[in-house]
């Protein structure tokens, strides 16, 4: 483990020595993170490192078999990803996980629905849930979409924005991104990017995982480098550079 | 509709090709009632209004129980059969001497029973919606015909008539029921959380999942809705026909489908149009009543009705 980082408030996130097998396969062999709060913290590393596996983990999807997961700084072992939510983990998979026919703020409250009235006579209140959410979607969105259109309508980036806002809201403290600007073009891809910025002005802690280093290197605060199945680097990004990053990833760093 | 097709003036909406895949069915009402009262001085009375919304009533409440499984991605193949099966508990129970209010909640049960059945199949056994309710569709004939003994029997009653012929004013109970189960679907998909679990279940299952919806019980309530409504209808049939007749009703299997693919609901799911819904139902009712009225030969109605479920699947193609 090189450069052991400044901060010490507890981190959000601390995986210690982490490890799962799939049978013969070992997908992870002892990998460690820490996503501190209020910043936003990269995993990278090449096809097959185990950084999907490690994800899924965290966020309750996958049982591992040894190692250590603490959230706020408290030993925590997820059955399910609902489990995640109720703790403030939210994750943003790559199929974003949008009903297209279903408008943006019904998108944004989904099974979250805000409703008044009593016992079986409950309805929504539709009002209050297209207000907030345009009010929500305004302050983190450069590209604000119409908050009654449904998702089908919308572009690839603004699709991207709701589904990472909606992740952001509900008080969550930690926002986990799966290549969250992989299938976008370079001004969707800009604008995504403001947004995990603004979110980390909201002191919101974000890992986000990515094959694009130049963005890792724009959008993070920390990286940390996977390699078969272990965390073999943790790097400030103010103190390093892309080469250094290939390096760790690729694994020549061992070499010399 | 989106706020940017608001901010728009009325003629800049006719000109969205969505506008006209979103309401075929109505525009295709129009159209069709137009060219039908201008054929016939009688298409446009009280009377023959009266008769067509009383012959659309049953297929309104079927197409609205369709409409239900069909916005979770799923259909209902076993109507053509629950809707007999329904009757033929209805007019065993009512004739056995329990009275009505227990007739009317056996035929509701014994429909609800039928869809939370289909239900389990589809979510317990992994089954494909359409296989599991064509197989239910072939169990239900054959548990009708058994519960009936092969015969169609009589249910006479005082309640049942007035259901059928009775009105507050000019207004016929019969279709009044009709309207009542549409306005409750219709609260249902637009004003609850329910509803809108509904939706996200058949517009993305994997997103709804994910998102903490329980998807397989939604869909085994969906289907449970469906064959309550299925049971409803029973008691309308055989308010109409007087009797309870174990054979199966293929006829409004496929008018259901239709009306509701007219409506501009899509058969991959996710979206529910109730005022679509109805309008399709009348559009393939009128139709017949048209017809009728023209003395054209029945022969040709059934043609007629294809070739408007085809155009409208055309117009819908505009809809995205």
């Amino acid at each position: 483990m090189s450069t052991p980082s400044t901060t010490s408030a507890t981190p959000v996130l601390a995986v210690h020595g982490l490890s799962k097998s799939f049978g013969a396969v070992q997908a992870l062999l002892g990998a460690d993170l820490i996503c501190r709060p209020g910043e936003v913290t990269a995993l990278v590393g090449d096809n097959g490192a185990g950084k999907s596996t490690l994800i899924r983990c965290i966020t309750g999807v996958q049982s591992f078999d040894d190692g250590d997961i603490q959230f706020n700084g408290k030993s925590m072992r997820l059955g399910s990803p609902t489990e995640a939510r109720s703790r403030g983990i939210e994750t943003v998979y790559q199929d974003l996980a949008l009903v297209e026919d279903l408008t943006v703020w019904q998108n944004m409250y989904l099974n979250r629905e805000l409703t008044r009235g009593i016992g079986p006579l409950r309805l929504l209140d539709r009002r209050r849930m297209i207000d907030e959410t345009r009010q929500r979607l305004e302050r983190l969105l450069v590209n604000m979409p119409p908050v009654s259109a449904r998702v089908r309508r919308l572009s690839g980036g603004q699709r991207q924005s709701i589904a990472i806002g909606r992740a952001a809201s509900w008080g969550s403290t930690l926002v986990i991104m799966d290549e969250p600007t992989a299938a976008l073009g370079v001004r969707e891809r800009d604008s995504v990017e403001k947004l995990i910025g603004r979110l980390r002005e909201d002191q919101i802690a974000q890992l986000i995982i990515s094959h694009d280093l130049e963005q890792v290197m724009r959008v993070a605060d920390t990286v940390w480098i996977m390699r078969r199945g272990a965390t073999v680097a943790e790097k400030r990004v103010a103190q390093t550079t892309r080469e250094e990053l290939v390096a760790a990833i690729t694994g020549a760093d061992q070499v010399r | 509709m989106s706020e940017f097709l608001e901010r728009r003036g009325p003629l800049a909406r006719l000109r969205e090709p969505t506008f006209w895949g979103d309401n075929a069915a109505l525009i295709g009402l129009i159209i069709i009632g137009v060219a039908f009262s201008l054929l016939s001085p009688y298409f446009l009375t009280w009377g023959n209004i009266t008769a067509l919304l009383v012959s659309a009533s049953i297929l309104v409440v079927l197409a609205t129980a369709q409409q239900f499984t069909i916005v979770s991605a799923g259909i209902d193949l076993s109507i053509a059969a629950n809707l007999p099966w329904a009757a033929v508990v209805f007019g065993l129970v009512y004739n056995s001497g329990l009275g009505m209010v227990a007739a009317i909640i056996g035929a509701i049960a014994a429909g609800a029973l039928v869809g939370v059945v289909n239900g389990l199949i589809i979510t317990k056994l992994r089954i494909n919606d359409f296989i599991a309710t064509l197989g239910m569709l072939g169990v239900m004939s054959g548990v009708a015909l058994i519960a009936s003994s092969g015969q169609s029997f009589s249910v006479f009653s005082g309640f049942l008539q007035t259901l059928a012929l009775g009105s507050i004013g000019p207004i016929r109970y019969f279709y009044l029921i009709a309207l009542v189960v549409v306005l409750a679907a219709h609260v249902v998909f637009r004003y609850t959380a329910f509803g809108t679990h509904v939706l996200a279940t058949g517009g993305n299952r994997d997103a709804a999942r994910n998102m903490g919806i329980p998807v397989d019980r939604m869909r085994i309530a969906v289907y449970a809705i469906n064959g309550a409504l299925v049971g409803v209808a029973a008691v309308l049939l055989v308010a109409r026909t007087g009797g309870a007749d174990p054979s199966i009703a293929t006829d409004e299997l496929l008018s259901s489908i239709a009306a509701v693919v007219l409506g501009g609901s899509s058969l991959f799911g996710g979206r529910a149009s109730m005022i679509g819904t109805v309008a399709g139902a009348l559009v393939l009712t009128t139709l017949l009543n048209g017809f009728t009225l023209l003395q054209v030969s029945s022969f040709y109605q059934p043609i007629a009705v294809g070739l408007v479920v085809i155009a409208a699947a055309a117009l819908s193609r505009f809809q995205q």
